[in-house]
């Protein structure tokens, strides 16, 4: 992250932009967690861009995949630190800020500003760590309305993320129907497969394997930084396919020759290592346990998606992409399946990309085609449609 | 390709289905029937379209499609779930037409099918004369690149409606230009026919 004395802004940013945090609950009414846990005070850390409409129908909430947080667009005052969503929010982008109003929320169990595992318990002032309750992807989305609530808005008109934020966007539908006008769920599942749940558990093992780790509470020593790098290896391998990895890396030296020992002497080996030691500075190893463990508790097959007996008029837009196998695109179909037993108004689309898992973050311009217009159509009516002419 | 006849099937077509009906339209291409549709009629649309390019003109245009082949799209869908399923000019291009004319019957009330005629008049004389496979207005392919897997006759479709026991509520015989009145297996170019299996149940 470079420090700038001018932060580079043009055009199609939405420029520099703040974090805000909301708190709520408290020692009377408490936050009741899906596992039975209840705790007062939670904060959830968020970012909004754009202006809330008069009748308040015009507001998008942006949704982060696991290592993700509030920062989806624009940079913080005096950083070079372009939000993780930056391509597709902002004027005239995907999610257009001169229309909408974007909200990106931050999930509970997180560690980037929202209360989780890393929090102070006030009542014994040391980290939670893991007597911080279990949380689930529901009580993301469940914290995530408190917010909304706060804000006023009775009725988003989209409810988008990727994988992990994908997941939530399908728990939104499932948990507040009424209350999503549209849905965009991309690169992201009902539920985990047996394949997901044994990554996310070779990723917690290797980070409990890590003896700086201490049960949790290692906060006074700092991070498990090798079991957490490791942890963040794996993942990215998951997220990149095997074509993008041959492009970006194909069995290319970082020397001239091999080295004949254990130094990394592929560029690969050198990417990996590289994006690990850099995780273990901006992500805690106990949020990181909690979220993949929510996600892997996700399970809003065999009906649970739409609420039985009756319709459910959210629009949905789905996005996959034929290279993603870490969440291929036969469990996108599984979606698109249940709306079809429901007839659920959606539109589904496989794009073509090479990039696997990441294609959610990199594939700019066929995501935002999709995007743009339908939001244009979920916000306006099928009227708008004749603009287009045929 | 915008060709005379394709106007005309879209045109018969545009006029069967009613005001605010449902309709799934399987193989929709760039939405160019379902959109007219959409706007002048208020149907609740839902294509079905495997060409990505595709896709992304449909959803510019605000309709709702799902990626996915005809064969594999159908099965979901409960049972009348739409008042018309369209089957036009994608039915020749279906291994298995007879699970996804099932299908359709099963999930639409009404099914439109259309399909370029095998037996229209030129291809029989291209074929007798020159001793090459047809290339017409409706069928403009040559051998080595058509998409259609299936080559079929008017007279073939009725009969394997009959087989099925499948009521021919409709059936729109298609020139050039205009419809066709007289011997339609031999001058029309392509049909449009209104299935539904509402008399019977087993096909």
């Amino acid at each position: 992250m470079k420090i700038l004395k001018q932060e580079k802004i043009d055009h199609s940013s939405v420029g520099v932009v703040e974090t805000k945090h909301y708190t709520f609950a408290g020692p009377g009414n408490k936050f009741q967690f899906e596992n039975g846990d209840a705790l007062g005070s939670i904060t959830l850390a968020y970012e909004t861009y754009g202006a809330l409409n008069g009748d308040k129908s015009n507001a998008i909430l942006i949704l982060h995949a696991l290592s993700g947080d509030a920062h989806a667009a624009g940079v913080h005052k005096g950083l070079d630190d372009q939000g993780w969503w930056d391509d597709l929010i902002g004027p005239g982008k995907a999610f257009d800020t001169n229309r909408y109003f974007i909200i990106c929320s931050n999930v509970i169990g997180g560690c980037k500003g929202s209360t989780g595992p890393s929090s102070i318990n006030p009542e014994t002032g040391k980290p939670y760590a893991l007597t911080f309750p279990f949380i689930t992807v529901a009580d993301m989305v469940h914290a995530q309305r408190h917010l909304i609530d706060h804000l006023g808005i009775d009725r988003l008109l989209c409810v988008a993320g990727g994988s992990m934020g994908g997941m939530q966007v399908l728990q939104w539908v499932s948990s507040y129907p009424e209350r999503v006008k549209s849905a965009i769920p991309i690169a992201t599942a009902l539920k985990h497969s047996p394949q997901q749940i044994a990554f996310n558990e070779v990723i917690r093992q290797s980070i409990m394997a890590d003896p700086a780790w201490r049960e949790g509470n290692y906060y006074e020593h700092g991070q498990p930084e090798k079991g957490l790098s490791v942890a963040r290896m794996i993942g990215h391998i998951t997220f990149m396919s095997d074509q993008s990895m041959e492009e970006k890396f194909s069995r290319r030296l970082k020397n001239d020759s091999f080295s004949f020992g254990l130094d990394a002497d592929f560029e690969v080996e050198g990417y990996l290592r590289y994006r690990g030691a850099n995780f273990v500075k901006r992500f805690d190893a106990n949020s990181y346990l909690y979220i993949t463990k929510a996600m892997d508790y996700l399970d809003l097959s065999g009906g649970k998606l739409l609420p039985p007996g009756r319709d459910v008029d959210t629009r949905f837009l789905i996005i996959s992409f034929k290279t993603d196998w870490l969440y291929p695109p036969y469990q996108s179909q599984e979606i698109v399946r249940a709306l079809k037993r429901r007839h659920v108004d959606a539109t589904y689309c496989e794009l073509t990309s090479t990039y696997g898992h990441d294609a959610f973050l990199i594939e700019v311009e066929e995501q935002t085609t999709l995007i743009k217009h339908f939001l244009d159509k979920t916000f306006n009516g099928y009227l708008v449609a004749d603009h287009h002419g045929n | 390709m915008e060709t005379e006849e394709t106007t005309l099937d879209h045109r018969i077509i545009y006029s069967i289905v009613e005001n605010g009906s449902r309709v799934l339209d399987l193989g929709c291409g760039e939405g160019e029937l379902l959109y007219p549709l959409v706007r002048d009629k208020h149907v609740r649309a839902q294509g079905i379209e495997l060409d990505e390019k595709a896709i992304r003109e449909c959803v510019k245009k605000g309709l709702s499609v799902y990626h996915d082949d005809i064969e594999n799209s159908l099965r979901e869908f409960p049972d009348h779930s739409f008042d018309y399923v369209i089957l036009n000019q994608s039915m020749q291009q279906v291994k298995k037409v007879d699970d996804v004319i099932h299908e359709a019957l099963r999930i639409g009330r009404k099914v439109i099918v259309g399909f370029p005629n095998f037996a229209f008049i030129r291809s029989r004389l291209m074929l007798f004369f020159q001793g090459k496979a047809p290339i017409t207005g409706s069928l403009p392919y040559c051998w080595f690149d058509t998409p259609n897997v299936r080559f079929l006759s008017i007279t073939d479709f009725k009969g394997f409606c009959e087989g099925k026991n499948i009521r021919i509520v409709e059936a729109h015989y298609l020139g050039e230009k205009e419809k066709i009145r007289f011997w339609p297996n031999l001058l029309a170019l392509n049909a449009v026919f209104v299935l539904t299996n509402d008399s019977c149940g087993k096909i």
